[in-house]
Order: structure tokens, then sequence, then C-alpha cells
């Protein structure tokens, strides 16, 4: 291998224009750079609105940008990018397919015989603790079970690089622990590149290598990086307890606060 | 309210409604019969018709035909609803060209066109389909068209990141979505089915129940017509109790109104 390998995602100055009626444009975000190296956690924090999924989006090749580029794995993302799993924002289940259909069809399109696709599924909804809900289509399971299958879904294909929109968004405090536990324990298992985006700066510090902050938008921009040095293994609820914690924390959200208000504001003007 | 009480009353009701008609049909009141007989027959009369045809076996023919014609209707106006619908679904251009031709011709009442398909396809089975098929088509089209387009957003670019290609996608994600949507139509366009069936048969036929109502009247055989109503609403209540059972089984997957709060 070459002494320095390439970033497995890395945006370069990506500005991300919407067309609105009437002919206007909205700049979401506005030359956000931003680097993840293969195998490394990076978690996206910022305001409601600032542009986190826009950015995910560029990243999974859903959205091009409209000045700068993003590359995976040093190569110049043109298209969909095939090496990224992206757990959506949205629900994404298919509704008409039962918990195991929903994860065996990634392997099934690929030319996976069935039988060993199901197989496989099954294996991958006990891991995350579903093994009992496998023939339940998705209106059948909560909030927190349809996520957990749809990390199933993605991590069954074995992607290189993982994308995850607020996963945990909608869960309670204690689920949202015990998932947050759950996708470390599979991450050092496995070691993907993750892009995780959270409102959530708690869970970004405890869960993440770096913590990313965005600014809020319009024409929202990275605004700090910050380095994440707790100790792995962790547990995300131990974490929190612990004095290095607490400094990490203050010091970013005396940074992500202003722009929460700022977001706030201008939320509250336009209503 | 429990169910038996329900039904009694159900009962009542029809006891009731029959009763009437019965009494002001056969008992003069004040020197005068309310209900005529030769306008309004009697429950009695209707009764015996309906007995006296499934007694000799007349009825089933024409209950036969006009299941043939709803079927082929139904089969032929949904193929072709679907195919259609999710055509004009993934090629915006094409729906944008053909948008005011489709406004028209559903805006066209469709007896109107019996008469041409009689002309064109003869007094059998067919012309009657024809009525029917332009009917169902249009409800299952709309439905598919609408349902194909407002396809998540979100569950298509989750199909494409899965790695589905676009035939994929069809079979996997717009295909099921599609079927959905039509048989979320299903009752509705069953039940049009039969309408251009009894319809076409009314306007002019040999055989079914449109022609049987339509013979009875001309012979102004008013409990021939009320037997006819009789045998056809119980036949479409049948049909629709089949396609219950039908749907129950094919959209297990769909979440039963009122079964969980909305989210
Ligand atoms: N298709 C679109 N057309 C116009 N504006 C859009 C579109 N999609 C997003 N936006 C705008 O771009 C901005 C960023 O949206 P985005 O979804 O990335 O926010 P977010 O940071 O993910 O917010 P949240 O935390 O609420 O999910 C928002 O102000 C939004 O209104
Ligand atoms: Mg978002």
């Amino acid at each position: 291998m070459s002494g320095q390998t390439a970033a497995a995602v890395e945006l370069r100055e990506a500005t991300v224009a919407f067309r609105l009626t009437g002919g206007r444009t909205y700049t979401a975000v506005e030359q956000a750079s931003l680097e993840v190296a293969d195998g490394e956690f990076v978690a996206i924090v910022g305001p409601t609105g600032c542009g986190k999924s826009t950015l995910l989006n560029v990243a999974a090749g859903l959205l091009r940008p409209a000045a700068g580029q993003a590359a995976i794995f040093g190569a110049a993302l043109d298209g969909l990018n095939h090496d990224a799993g992206y757990l959506f924002q949205a629900d994404a289940l298919f509704p008409w397919k039962t918990a195991i259909d929903n994860v065996a069809i990634g392997l099934e399109i690929s030319g996976t015989p069935r039988t060993e696709a199901l197989t496989r599924a099954q294996g991958w909804l006990e891991t995350v603790g579903l093994g009992s809900f496998t023939q339940r289509y998705p209106h059948m399971l909560s909030g927190g079970q349809r996520k957990r299958v749809g990390l199933a879904q993605v991590l069954i294909r074995d992607p290189k690089i993982l994308l995850m929109d607020e996963p945990f968004g909608p869960l309670d405090a204690q689920t949202r622990q015990i998932m947050g536990n759950l996708l470390l324990e599979l991450w050092s298992k496995h070691r993907k590149a993750v892009l995780f985006v959270t409102h959530d700066l708690e869970e970004a510090i405890a869960l993440a290598d770096r913590v990313v902050i965005m600014s809020a938008g319009p024409s929202s921009r990275i605004i700090g990086d910050w380095r994440v040095t707790l100790p792995r293994p962790r547990d995300i609820f131990e974490i929190r307890l612990t004095h290095d914690f607490h400094a990490l924390h203050r010091e970013i959200w005396g940074v992500l606060r202003e722009q929460v208000m700022k977001a706030y504001g201008q939320g509250g003007q336009a209503a | 309210m429990p169910r038996l009480k329900l039904l009694a009353l159900q009962l009542l009701v029809a006891i009731v409604a029959l009763g009437i008609w019965q009494l002001f049909s056969t008992v003069p009141i004040a020197g005068k019969l309310w209900l005529p007989p030769f306008f309004f027959s009697t429950p009695v009369d209707v009764a015996k018709q309906v007995i006296a045809w499934f007694a000799t076996g007349v009825i089933w023919k024409h209950l036969v035909i006009t299941l043939w014609e709803s079927m082929l209707a139904f089969a032929l106006g949904s193929a072709a609803g679907v195919l259609v619908g999710f055509w004009f679904a993934r090629q915006p251009r094409v729906a944008a060209v053909f948008d005011p031709y489709v406004k028209m011709v559903n805006a066209l009442p469709r007896v109107v066109l019996a008469p041409i398909f009689t002309l064109w396809l003869g007094l059998g089975i067919w012309s009657k389909v024809a009525l029917g098929v332009t009917l169902v088509f249009f409800v299952v089209f709309f439905n598919v068209y609408q349902g194909v387009k407002e396809t998540s957003a979100t569950l298509v670019d989750n199909a494409r990141m899965l790695g589905m290609s676009e035939r994929q996608m069809m079979r996997h994600v717009f295909w099921p979505s599609a079927l959905s949507w039509m048989f979320s139509s299903l009752h509705t366009s069953i039940g049009f089915a039969v309408v251009g069936a009894v319809v076409g048969e009314y306007l002019g036929a040999a055989a079914g129940l449109g022609y049987l109502i339509q013979q009875a009247e001309g012979s102004f055989d008013v409990a021939g017509v009320f037997a006819g109503m009789f045998v056809l609403s119980v036949f479409v209540i049948l049909i629709d109790l089949m396609v219950s059972l039908v749907e129950r089984r094919l959209l297990v997957w769909r979440p039963q109104a009122g079964a969980q709060p909305t989210d």
C-alpha cells in the first residue's frame, strides 16, 4: 500500500444550492470541506436545517454539489457512491417486505441465492436483537425496531463507508444508549468509516473519534472540528460521567450554542 | 352495539319495510290501494319470481353471463390501467402530452359509448366488456399513476443505495407500490365492472341480469324488475365479500386503519 492512504470520504469545498420556486436559489451549504479516514468515526452536529442531511446526500452521491466535489477513497465521485451504506433519516424500509426480506434484499439483488441471503439476514437480525421479529412487516415494528432493521439492511452488504442520518433520532434516551453501544460494538468489529449525523452533542462525543460542528444556515459552513481522545472501548452511558467528557462537551457547546440560538431565532422570524 | 342486537335491528328494518310494502299493496285503506301492484308489485310476488328463477334454473345462465362479462371487464381494465398508469408515472413527458385527452375521455359519461360498442362489437358479451373496461380502466389508472408517482423519494433513494438497477427497482419498489394502489381501488373497480356489464346488457343484449330486468320492464312485469334488482344486489354483495377476502390476504403488510396510532 502507498504510504499515505486516501480518505474514505473527502468533501472539497462542496457548495450545495437548491432551486426554489420562483427561480431563486437557496444555498444550504457553502464550501464545506471534510475528511473521514478509513475506519474513522466522525459525527456531524449542527442546528436543525443547517444542512447535515444535505452533506450526507452529497457523500452518498444522491446530490451533486454546485461547486466543489466529493471524493471516495481518492476517486472523484461521479454518480452514486457504491462503497457506502446509507441509513436514512426518514423511514426507508420497504413496507411490503417482512423484516427478514427487507434485510435480505441487499444481498439478493447482487445475485446471492435466496436461501443463503435469508440465512445471513436472520443472522443480522439476531445481531441487532430482532431474531424473533423476522416475519413482521415494518408497520408492526416500533420506531426503534425499524431503525435496527434498517441498520441490518445496510450492514449486511458490508459497505466500506457507513452514512447514518440521525439513526437514533426518534428513540427514547434509554434505547438510544443501547443502540449506541450496539453500534460501537459492531463498528469495533467491522471497522468502517462512519459519517454520523446527530443533533445531540453528547451522543456525538460519546460515539465518535471526531466531532464536526456546522453553523446555522443558510450558507452553512463547517466551523469546528474536535478530536475526541476518550479511551475505547467505550460504554456510552459510563463515559458521560467522566471529567474529560465534560470538559470537551463544555468546549464544543460554547461554539454550538451560538449557532443553535441563531437557527432558532431565524425560525422564529420566518414563522 | 352488540353484534346480535345490531343484526336484529338490521333485520327489523327489512321486515318493517317489506311489511309496509305488502300492506299497502294488498290491503285497501280508505277504499283504495296506496301501492297498486301493477306499478309496485308485492314482496310476495317478487319472492315468488326469484324462487321460480332459481327453481327452474333459468337465472343461472344470466348470472354466469353477467359474472363473466364483469370479470373480463375487470381483468382487462385493470391490466390496461396498471400498465398505462405505470408508464405515465415513469415518463412524465408522455403523461403531459396525453393529459388533456385522458381528462376529456374520462369526463365523458360512459353510457353514451354503449351504442357505439354495440355497433362495433355486436350484441354479444364483448360490447358489455368494452363498456366495463372504459369504467374500470380510469379508476385503476388514476390510482396507479398517483401511487407510483408519489412513491416515497426516500424509498427510491434507499433502493438505489442498496444497489438496485432500474429493473430491480421496478420489481421491488414501483411494482409493489403500483399493485397496492390497484388493490386499494379494488372495490370501486369491481363495482364499475359490474355496472358496465349490467348497463350494457340493459341497453341491448340477449342474456344477462341487465337483459332480464329490461325484458321484465318491457312487458310491465314489475315483479320481474324488482326480482332482477334483488338478485343483482345479492350478486354484487357476494363479489364484494370475495374482494374483501382477497384484499386481506394480499395487503397483509398494510397497517389496518385504526389498529395503531398514526405517526
Ligand atoms: N429539496 C430542497 N429544496 C429546497 N431547500 C431544501 C431542499 N432540501 C433541503 N433544503 C433546505 O436546505 C437546508 C438544509 O437541509 P437539511 O435537510 O440538510 O438539514 P438538516 O441539517 O439535515 O436538518 P435536520 O437536523 O432538521 O434534519 C434546510 O434549510 C432545508 O430547508
Ligand atoms: Mg436532516
